[in-house]
């Protein structure tokens, strides 16, 4: 399952790319398929986990630059009102705040962009009553389609830019979020294709180097282009551009990236004279 | 790569490189030493040196070498158990030649009087390459179960050695020699298929002119401190 052609080859045999997924996995383990499943319900739990540690107003990291925002956005009346976009931010908030206070956390794919698929996958379980089961096969969904960008482009902030981490955690979760919510794995592609479109050219240009400012408020940023791009494609909105494609188009705009914008902590918001004034 | 490479690793934050690749190397250097190390003295090049504060890498590096793990809660308050566990750690800015940006010099002793330098890198994704020990060359990732052997450089030890492990029924599936001058201190790094026992090391260590023996379970696998 090396590409998002042959991903949905497989989901065609299993039903989803979820089960694929999990099914590939105990293949390569030489376990039943329980025993994959049973390791993804520890990461969910941990994610979850995650969630609760990042809601702590107290919460603050080593540079006193980032921590208990997330508590605000789900404190406030805001929480409510925006639906499950506002719990899906609010919750990708609490986990990237909480990685960046040394909280317990699941790379998804990475530790920068850990708060996009734990924040849409629970805002979810919120709002529509999904089992944990169906969250954990979700899971494998975001992992095989995480696997083809990171085997086809990459998911380094410094090879790729911030397009590779949250842009592909934002696609891992678009076609989660899809799957889910009962769609195929043809519209699941779509919303990962979706996801890293609108997310193309993102640049990694985090403050003094550190993964707090932006990286927190993108994967807010992450989580809003996964719902957006998983209710396009729910809709049966198809992406003009197959996945395969975008992703080998992602990397060749993480190539061209000039170095100062890919994880150098040199340009971008890093370079902004309010950030520098400060360091 | 598999999916749990992508969905994980569950790990202590907010940097793969900086925290969980920092908390390996330092869990590894407490192996390469064996026992409960007293005092380690550290050094840090390129971003390691620009971000550490920020990034939590000197607790992970403390946190690894007390045999916390990269996913253990009490990282991120490493200095506090270091105090009292006995553990003496002072860290400088390195000035290195040609080292990969994130990179980690240190000098670590043991209550019995052990001493060993080391240099290794977090080359991403918390990927870490252990890559001199007392100034002998080596590439160890920790990803196989490894033995790591010092002794004097003389003819037929690597025979004696490789003997040992194929009579516990190992197979050797790399191995890396290296040595400071004919005669004088030499290392072996073997990865192996297949674990380790406590009669293995025993054994090893009980050769002649063998002046130590660590052993690095791979990731996800625990071995007993006592036989490493």
């Amino acid at each position: 399952m090396q590409t998002m052609a042959e991903v949905l080859e497989e989901a065609r045999t299993c039903g989803s790319i979820g089960k694929a997924a999990a099914r590939w996995q105990a293949e390569q383990d030489g376990v039943p398929t329980e025993h994959v499943l049973e390791r993804m319900r520890a990461s969910l739990a941990v994610m979850r986990q995650s969630i609760q540690d990042g809601l702590s107003p107290e919460l603050r990291s080593v540079s006193g630059r980032v921590g208990g925002q997330a508590a605000k956005m789900a404190a406030t009346q805001n929480a409510g009102r925006f639906g499950l976009l506002g719990r899906a931010c609010a919750y990708a908030l609490a986990v990237a705040e909480s990685n960046a206070c040394m909280g317990k956390i699941v790379a998804a794919p990475t530790a920068g962009s850990c708060g996009i698929l734990p924040g849409v996958l629970f805002a979810a379980q919120e709002s529509e009553g999904f089992s944990d089961e169906a969250l954990v096969y979700a899971l494998f969904t975001a992992a095989a389609v995480g696997r083809v960008i990171a085997l086809q482009a990459t998911i380094s902030g410094a090879e790729g830019g911030c397009q590779a981490e949250c842009g592909s955690a934002a696609g891992m979760a678009a076609a989660a979020l899809c799957e889910l919510y009962g769609g195929t794995p043809k519209q699941a592609a779509d919303a990962c294709a979706f996801a890293l479109m609108n997310s193309l050219g993102l640049v990694c240009d985090p403050v003094n180097g550190l993964v707090e400012i932006p990286c927190v408020f993108r994967n807010v940023g992450g989580a809003s282009q996964a719902l957006a791009a998983a209710q396009m494609a729910l809709s049966g909105v198809s992406c003009p551009i197959p996945c395969d494609e975008m992703i080998a188009t992602m990397k060749d705009i993480g190539d061209t990236l000039p170095q100062s914008l890919r994880e150098t902590g040199d340009g971008g918001c890093a370079a902004c004279a309010s950030m520098c004034s400060r360091s | 790569m598999d999916m749990f490479d992508i969905i994980g690793p569950v790990m202590i934050g907010p940097s793969s490189s900086h925290t969980a690749g920092a908390a390996r190397i330092g869990k590894i250097a407490r192996l390469l030493l064996g026992g409960e190390p007293v005092e380690a003295n550290i050094g840090l090049w390129g971003s390691f040196q620009k971000t550490y504060r920020g990034h939590g890498t000197d607790r992970a590096l403390i946190g690894g070498l007390l045999g916390m793990e990269v996913d253990d809660v009490h990282l991120r308050d490493s200095q506090a158990f270091a105090r009292q566990a006995g553990l003496n750690v002072t860290f400088y800015n390195a000035k290195l030649r040609n080292a990969h940006p994130n990179t980690v010099v240190m000098e670590i002793a043991n209550a019995e009087g052990r001493r060993i330098r080391l240099q290794a890198a977090s080359v991403g994704g918390g990927e870490i390459v252990i890559q001199s020990v007392d100034g002998l060359d080596t590439d160890i990732s920790g990803h196989a179960n490894t033995l790591v052997l010092t002794y004097r450089d003389t003819s037929g030890m690597i025979a004696r050695i490789s003997g040992q492990v194929a009579e516990s029924r190992l197979n050797i599936a790399t191995m890396r020699v290296s040595r400071c001058a004919a005669g004088g201190e030499a290392m072996v790094t073997l990865e192996i298929d297949g674990v380790a026992d406590a009669a293995l090391i025993a054994r090893l260590s009980a050769l002649k002119d063998v002046y130590h023996v660590s052993y690095l379970a791979a990731r996800g696998e625990t071995v007993p401190e006592t036989l490493c």
